[in-house]
């Protein structure tokens, strides 16, 4: 069993949803080597070496990888990982974006968004917005597995001495370009990777309204979300989106303020530990999922938090 | 140019579907079933690009039973051109659905694909990347914002820290996030004209693919239930609770 992970990078830092899909790894086999695929990231390559539980860091870096355009780093992942029985890679936006390509030319029905490993070729995966839990095995040759960072416990950054070995690819398909990408700044901790999530829904009224919530995050160095209605609303952009479509989170302490809890946002926060619902309307669906809820208006209730914490 | 849009029939989203009592599969029998929303996005914008000249043509494809007709009559209506259904009552796995587009876009030669980035069933989120795969050609994933110029298309992506925009050569394929448009709401007059468009018929086999599952499902379960916890009376209590009862903060 040797598993290739797909390491997530901006070609400095090794971000933390790798260290989730290693801990998936180890659950299958203890054959890990991790490829760090992109331009200038040699840095990334170390930082991966480093981590607990790495057999070997595979470096690819070359321009065509910069952007992780799927087009070029799928048939890396493909050309290599058919010396493997399983890969996997974090099941975020450039993952869900590149593995199920990869998977493809590897003429491999993909597993996508992981919460268990059951054995080597059977995974558990939430369905209809984590409506239900559907045990999957396959009988493919490669496992081709995408997984949910917040099912597992990050594995250690450090611990690891893992040899780098460079290899000479350049996949350039020469059908896609990067033109730029708008990112938002922040000092707050990253939203799926936070202690504790602050979301604000339809109830904040406005987008200034917000500023109430990023003030009591950075008492708790909290992250902020959104429900779907706040971002459909035009309160908030749409990387902050809790919920089945988008950001998935399973903070210490989840506190949802003015959300009355559809479904598609509770697929999107109820495993974490704590929930706190703050809602004027008693009814509130989030309320059924909430450990500590409190009725009342949150005009008074987010002011009045954030002096007694 | 000419434009493919995949729709899938899915069960609607306001349905809360559960496991069978023995656990082999959720239970569809006599709920609601519904396009997709992110197909009925991708209708929407193609036919907004049909509305601005860009787009001569919508065909619009479905596969599963036969009562999938029902999601393509409903892309008809919306502005669709004519339909295609692969039809068979097999189960189809994303693989062997990207398959069968692929020999779908043999035969039509589309100049763009455009389909949902995920069904709200599955949430598989796997498709259109493996139409890309297949095909060679390059995608654009969860589509904000399309925009088709000079041969090429550029598209605004929704990714974890924002907004990436990547132009792709022609054909390429698009699969929708939610906030690309709003799909309107048929017209009587337009759903009246829908039932009148050409709906053709084939199956897997006639497009030669194979669709035998690569994975099975052993059993499908409700997730761990949360149970509803306390309220508090006032902000003074939460702090309490939160501090010394939950030990978060």
């Amino acid at each position: 069993m040797s598993i290739l992970v797909i390491a997530e990078h901006d070609n400095a830092e090794l971000k933390g949803a790798t260290l989730n899909t290693i801990a998936a790894a180890k659950a299958i086999g203890d054959d890990i080597h991790v490829l760090v695929a992109g331009a200038g990231c040699g840095a990334v390559a170390e930082a991966a070496a480093k981590v607990d539980g790495v057999a070997k860091v595979i470096l690819a870096d070359n321009v065509a990888y910069e952007h992780q355009l799927a087009e070029n780093v799928a048939k890396l992942v493909a050309d290599l990982g058919k010396n493997f029985s399983h890969i996997l890679a974090p099941a975020t936006t450039t993952g869900k974006n590149m593995l199920p390509r990869a998977a493809a030319l590897l003429d491999v029905q993909p597993i996508s968004d992981i919460v268990a490993v059951e054995s080597a070729d059977t995974f558990k995966r939430p369905i209809y917005a984590g409506n239900v839990i559907a045990t999957v095995q396959s009988s493919d040759a490669i496992k081709v597995v995408s997984v949910r960072s917040t099912a597992f416990d990050a594995v250690a950054a450090e611990g690891g001495s893992a040899a780098v070995e460079s290899v000479d690819i350049a996949d350039d398909a020469a059908v896609s370009s990067f033109v730029g990408e708008e990112l938002a700044e922040s000092d707050r901790p990253e939203l799926t990777a936070a202690k504790v999530v602050i979301s604000g829904g339809r109830g904040m009224q406005n987008g200034d309204n917000f500023e109430m919530l990023y003030k009591l995050a950075d008492k708790l160095g909290a992250a902020v979300g959104a429900s779907r209605a706040a971002v459909d609303a035009g309160f908030v952009p749409n990387d902050m989106q809790v919920g089945q479509t988008g950001k998935i989170v399973a903070p210490d302490l989840y506190i949802a303020v003015g959300i009355s809890g559809a479904i598609q946002h509770l697929a999107g926060m109820k495993d974490s530990k704590v929930i706190v619902a703050i809602n004027k309307d008693e009814e509130a669906p989030i309320f059924s999922v909430a450990d500590y809820g409190l009725v009342a208006d949150l005009f008074d209730a987010v002011p009045e938090l954030e002096t007694k914490l | 140019m000419k434009v493919l849009v995949a729709v899938k029939r899915v069960v609607d989203y306001n349905v809360k579907v559960r496991p069978k009592a023995d656990g082999s599969d959720v239970d569809t029998a006599n709920v609601k079933m519904s396009i997709n929303p992110f197909c009925e996005i991708a209708v929407e914008e193609a036919v907004r690009l049909k509305e601005k000249g860009v787009v001569s043509e919508i065909v619009a494809v479905s596969m599963g039973p036969k009562q999938c007709q029902e999601q393509i009559r409903t892309a008809l209506a919306l502005g669709a051109d004519r339909g295609i259904l692969v039809e068979t009552a097999e189960e189809l796995q994303p693989l062997a659905v990207a398959k069968c587009l692929k020999a779908i876009v043999e035969k039509e030669e589309p100049q763009m694909v455009i389909m949902g980035k995920q069904s709200i069933d599955g949430d598989n989120n796997q498709t259109g990347q493996m139409l890309g795969a297949l095909t060679g050609m390059a995608q654009g994933t969860f589509a904000s914002e399309v925009v088709v110029e000079d041969g090429a298309v550029k598209v605004t992506r929704e990714i974890d820290g924002g907004l990436q925009t990547v132009e792709l050569k022609l054909p390429a394929v698009v699969t929708t996030d939610l906030r690309l448009n709003e799909p309107r709401y048929a017209s009587l007059p337009n759903i009246m004209k829908a039932k009148k468009k050409p709906l053709d018929t084939t199956t897997p086999a006639d497009l030669g693919v194979d669709i035998t599952p690569r994975t099975k499902t052993l059993k499908v379960e409700p997730p761990a239930e949360r149970q509803a916890g306390v309220k508090v009376a006032d902000v003074a209590e939460l702090v309490e609770k939160l501090k010394n009862e939950a030990k978060v903060i």
